[in-house]
């Protein structure tokens, strides 16, 4: 139970996959046009990776290391062929919006990233829930995205209108350089945020993703940016 | 004897002139455009270049206080940025534009990528072209007391007949600071003159303009249609003033023929087969994206390097 906890944790805060580790842009500058956008996108991600994650942990043992890539792929690609069609029957708006960033999930680097790090190399159920932890940061992150992007773009938050009636929309936000903007600010916030509660002592390795670059004698297992792993003896040194 | 052996480290060749005195020459040198804008359009024209010009300076102001840097607002140059943004808008423009595009040239494009001398494009047509994304309707509205309408340029890619004498001289509608070819060739001399700038970068702008408009205009070899493409929109204002900002144009001779001959090209390309009448400021936005790669490709050979190959 308590690695189940970590996993969402981790997933969420400490290595949200927009804000720290700068994961799955192209959907995150892309589809967070507003809030029910981004909610939408990161909830597909999640289930798409949620699945994957289980599935490919549970043939973690199967998958020829050589073709594991070709093998996440197809595991992916199927499952978001479900959602995708799920999606178009069940929420036509939705899918309508998001348009080809449904089948671009495919190559959303954040599932291919959870499917080498860590599900392949751990048992299902820490595996489902690194899945939903990290989709469920992923939708945070762009939920918050467009919630910004959406009132400052056109005065409205989940499209119910917010701004006083004599609020201009700046309708840039809304455009794809508001994305770079609105995102490069929260990270910009989130960071300060960090560094003053370093500044006062507090242990923030519980926060920040608390890598030093010190690989060999990190016991994180769970890394992505592990540059060197216990499999790298006959797997793959990057 | 210690009087006459002065040590010290290069550079040994001192030059007087300072970042302040520059840029108080550029601010001298736009005052007659400014002028004309508050005769033409009347004092709530004064009144925008009035509050944009303090919100650039005080941005500039806050943001060093808060970051606890150096506060470098004596050198003038957020004046500059300021009174150069305020001549690009349009004189119906509310206050609130001069605020919002003062703050965004300041501090994100100029403070937040390391203050004057680090900014990668100018900062005045950055918040320029912000504000027509932002605010395509507010900052197109070129309806005032004096004149309602389209600008020249509008008129002339309608296939209107224009009036190039007034187009030169400024009693056209258009933003605040670009309508008067004469007002703003006085301060360009006023820069030549002093040396702040030099003719390299606006000439070739110009010249390569006439020559796109002459062979892609579909007018031929028409002189009052070539005229008034020169005269008409922000290219005088461009090509003087915003080409040659020290900080995003080429270093290098080469570099900056090349760069005006880009300018022209992209400004023709805009005019002529764009959706839109005027495209000065994005092309002088993209130019200054692609400084660093023509600095690369006119950097000069050193000394005694890159001879002829045996």
């Amino acid at each position: 139970m308590n690695s189940v906890k970590e996993r969402l944790v981790n997933g969420i805060v400490r290595e949200n996959p927009t804000f720290v580790l700068m994961l799955g842009m192209c959907p995150t500058l892309a589809v967070t046009t507003s809030a029910i956008n981004g909610l939408g996108m990161g909830l597909t991600t999640m289930v798409v990776l949620a699945l994957s994650n289980v599935f490919i942990s549970l043939l973690r043992n199967i998958i020829p290391d050589k073709v594991r890539i070709p093998a996440f792929i197809v595991i992916i690609a199927s499952f978001v062929t479900m959602v995708e069609l799920l999606l178009q029957g069940f929420i036509p708006f939705l899918y309508d919006a998001l348009g080809i960033y449904i089948p671009l999930i495919v190559v959303n680097c954040i599932i291919l990233g959870r499917a080498e790090a860590y599900a392949y190399k751990n048992p299902v159920i820490p595996s489902l829930f690194d899945g939903i932890g990290m989709g469920l940061g992923f939708s945070v992150a762009l939920t918050c995205i467009g919630a910004v992007r959406e009132l400052l773009g056109a005065g409205e938050i989940f499209g119910i209108h917010i701004m006083p009636d004599s609020y201009v929309p700046v309708s840039i936000f809304i455009m794809a350089p508001g994305a770079f903007f609105v995102l490069a600010t929260l990270t910009a916030i989130q960071n300060k945020v960090k560094i003053a509660g370093e500044k006062k002592g507090k242990d923030m390795s519980k926060i920040q993703s608390g890598c030093n670059s010190d690989c060999m004698n990190c016991s994180d297992s769970g890394c992505t940016h592990r540059l060197y792993d216990e499999k790298a003896g006959e797997g793959d040194k990057k | 004897m210690s009087e006459l052996l002065k040590v010290s480290s290069n550079p040994h060749v001192r030059s007087k002139s300072t970042t302040a005195g520059i840029m108080m020459t550029v601010v001298i040198a736009l005052l007659p455009a400014a002028g004309f804008g508050i005769y033409n359009f009347g004092p709530k024209a004064l009144l925008l270049i009035l509050v944009t010009v303090a919100s650039t300076v005080l941005t500039e102001f806050l943001f060093e206080k808060i970051c606890k840097k150096k506060v470098t607002i004596g050198d003038f140059s957020a004046v500059v940025t300021g009174l150069l943004l305020a001549l690009n808008l349009p004189v119906s423009a509310p206050w609130w534009i001069g605020v919002v595009g003062g703050v965004f040239a300041i501090l994100v494009v100029k403070m937040l990528f390391g203050g004057l001398g680090q900014n990668f494009m100018n900062p005045a047509l950055g918040a320029r072209c912000f504000l027509l994304i932002s605010f395509t309707s507010i900052m197109t509205n070129f309806d005032c007391d004096a004149y309602t309408g389209a600008t020249p340029l509008a008129n002339l890619k309608s296939g209107e007949a224009v009036n190039i004498l007034d187009m030169v001289v400024g009693r056209t509608a258009g933003t605040i600071g670009e309508t008067s070819m004469i007002a703003i060739v006085i301060g360009a001399c006023i820069l030549i003159l002093f040396g702040i700038i030099d003719l390299r970068i606006p000439g070739t702008y110009i010249v390569t303009l006439a020559i796109f408009v002459s062979i892609f205009g579909a007018h031929g070899l028409n002189w009052p249609y070539i005229s008034a493409h020169l005269s008409g929109g922000g290219l005088m204002l461009g090509a003087f003033f915003m080409a040659t900002d020290y900080v995003t144009r080429p270093i290098t001779k080469n570099g900056q023929y090349l760069y005006g001959i880009l300018l022209g090209i992209l400004t023709g390309i805009f005019r002529i087969f764009g959706p839109s009448a005027e495209g000065v400021s994005y092309a002088i936005i993209i130019g200054n994206l692609l400084v660093p790669l023509i600095e690369k490709i006119t950097l000069p050979k050193a000394f005694g390097k890159g001879g002829e190959k045996a």
